[in-house]
């Protein structure tokens, strides 16, 4: 039976080395070298078709690399599958349901697979059924539900097993805001105790969630960190916007005589510098007709970060 | 354990479509019905000759039965998610048999029943007819899954288009030597017209073993070979 804290390994609970794949010629994950920590929260970022599904296909078992390869909780994933698939489980992109079985089924289904007990199973699917506002229609076959309450179930399938490593790839896809914050909150429980690599295109979700992202483009690793570095790293030094109205080159080079750092933007300026001042602003720019509209502090956010990296221009 | 569970939700699958389960273990007992009234026209015709073939045909729906469950299945994303649970090709292969296994029983004993009620004659040793026909059983349901597991939906149709027509050439309803020539050449090779042979001299002669060895060995090699083929087509399922 799988469960947590059974397990002894003392590794990383994902390690890709040189992992890679190709379809026909073209490659689609390109040598990623990667190692994520037991309990660990890892989010994977990238464009759409960047490589991230491939990815975790093949950390699950289900493809082949064409090069390198990886392991989980020490077990390789090319010559040690069954013993991969013991530790893991996988919430797919797409909703992956039996049609002509109840939610109970399902759950039960997939708890069986991965050798949970009887009284087990149905503790956790009650919970999860809960949690997941699925409880009144549980009993009903699942192919008359809505394509939301589909989605939710087949999130559920992969956490009823509760597995050392869960992958997770686009799971709140789809998902009402209510469900999508139930399904935070759930994942936020996990943290620490289950691995987690989570794929995402809701940025805010793996800025509050992830302890590490990694952004994957054209099936290379281009950028590594925790949030707050990789906001760092784009972003640059603190700075400071202001917007105002009426503002003239004149009044600009005014500003730069107190403030040297400073760029024209869209609709205001840009003020580089920990220690930028309102009220000085407000002296320089208000004799000269010019009325600030606001000021605060940049902020820089992950989606700053991901079109920096990967540019602003749809692929494929 | 876990292929049971697996087989288990199968089982559900085909029983939440009772149309197409019951047209499967009713339309053969339709067919002896049908064709039992032709022995006053040709004594070949009668409960005890036409059991056999009639089992043998219910046997080819199952395998269509078996070979589109699993083709469709893998077409959804839920059998990507079932690769990823700890089964191996082994545990598949019985947990998408099994469930056909369970209803050739019932369609077998239901033809068989019926066949006693029209007048089967018994002679020999139930065990080797109740051998023969469990083996035949796997071997259409082994290659259902073999079917299932390389061909997609649309090539299946013709698939057991084939193999129905073997199967019939065999002789389910008439007798083959009566036909001869390169069909008889042909089905002497597959094993379907040894099972019959088989089966319908240990029923009307009272054939023992040792007089059905022969056939008996090619039945069974049959059935030996499609389920090794059968593992081996889920074994390149289970990783791209
Ligand atoms: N079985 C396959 N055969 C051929 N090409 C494939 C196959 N699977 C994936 N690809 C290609 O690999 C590339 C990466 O696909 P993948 O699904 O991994 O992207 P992704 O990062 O998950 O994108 P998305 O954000 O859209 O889900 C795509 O160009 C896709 O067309
Ligand atoms: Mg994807």
């Amino acid at each position: 039976m799988v469960s947590r804290g059974e397990s002894h390994f003392g590794g990383p609970a994902v390690e890709l080395n040189g992992l890679s794949r190709s379809f026909g010629g073209s490659t689609v994950v390109d040598g990623l070298d990667l190692s994520i920590g037991p309990g660990e929260l890892f989010s994977l970022l990238g464009p759409n078709g960047a490589g991230k599904t491939t990815t975790i296909r093949m950390l699950c078992c289900l493809l082949r690399p064409t090069g390198g390869t990886a392991t989980v909780m020490g077990r390789d994933i090319i010559t040690d599958r069954l013993a991969v698939k013991r530790v893991i489980a996988v919430s797919p992109q797409e909703t992956a349901i039996a049609e002509q079985l109840n939610a109970w089924e399902n759950l039960s289904l997939m708890a069986a697979l991965h050798g949970v007990g009887k009284a087990e199973t149905r503790r956790r699917s009650g919970e999860l059924l809960d949690m997941l506002a699925l409880a009144e229609r549980a009993s009903e076959r699942v192919k008359k539900y809505s394509g939301g309450m589909k989605r939710r179930l087949s999130i559920a399938m992969a956490l009823v097993s509760e597995p050392e490593v869960l992958f997770l790839d686009e799971p709140t896809i789809g998902l009402d805001p209510q469900s999508r914050r139930g399904m935070w909150e759930h994942i936020e429980q996990l943290k620490g105790r289950t691995t987690i690599v989570l794929t995402t295109h809701y940025l805010e979700e793996a800025d509050s969630l992830a302890d590490r992202i990694g952004i994957v483009d054209q099936g290379r690793l281009i950028a590594l960190g925790s949030p707050a570095e990789l906001k760092r790293q784009v972003g640059g030094a603190q700075a400071t916007v202001v917007e105002a109205d009426n503002l003239t080159d004149d009044a600009i080079s005014a500003l730069r005589g107190v403030y040297p750092n400073i760029r024209a933007i869209d609709g205001g300026v840009e003020i580089e510098g920990d220690d930028v001042r309102l009220h000085d602003i407000e002296d320089c720019l208000r004799p000269r007709g010019v009325t600030v509209r606001a000021a605060y502090e940049k902020h820089v956010t992950l989606d700053d970060v991901f079109i920096e990296l990967t540019g602003k221009e749809l692929r494929e | 354990m876990r292929a049971r569970q697996l087989a288990i939700r199968n089982f559900k699958t085909i029983l939440r479509d009772p149309l197409s389960l019951g047209l499967t273990i009713g339309l053969p007992s339709v067919m002896l019905f049908i064709l039992q009234p032709l022995q006053d026209v040709d004594e070949f015709f009668t409960p005890t000759n036409l059991a056999p073939g009639i089992v043998l045909f219910g046997f080819v729906m199952l395998m269509f039965s078996s070979a589109m469950i699993l083709s469709r299945d893998r077409e959804t994303a839920l059998f990507p998610r079932l690769l990823t649970a700890p089964l191996t090709s082994g545990d598949f292969l019985s947990a998408y048999s099994a469930p056909y296994l369970v209803i050739a029983v019932v369609q077998a004993g239901v033809i068989f029943a019926m066949a006693a009620v029209l007048g089967l004659e018994f002679e020999g040793s139930a065990m080797l007819v109740v051998l023969i026909m469990v083996s035949m059983a796997v071997l259409y349901v082994g290659l259902g899954i073999v079917l299932g597991a390389v061909l997609g939906v649309a090539p299946i149709s013709g698939a057991y288009s084939a193999v129905l027509l073997l199967t019939i050439f065999a002789g389910t309803w008439f007798d083959l030597n009566q036909i001869g020539g390169p069909i008889q050449a042909v089905e002497d090779l597959l094993p379907f017209v040894h099972a019959l042979d088989a089966a319908r001299d240990v029923m009307t002669n009272g054939a023992g073993l040792g007089d059905i060895a022969s056939d008996l060995t090619w039945v069974l090699a049959y059935t030996v070979a499609v389920v090794v083929v059968a593992g081996a087509a889920f074994r390149r399922r289970l990783v791209e």
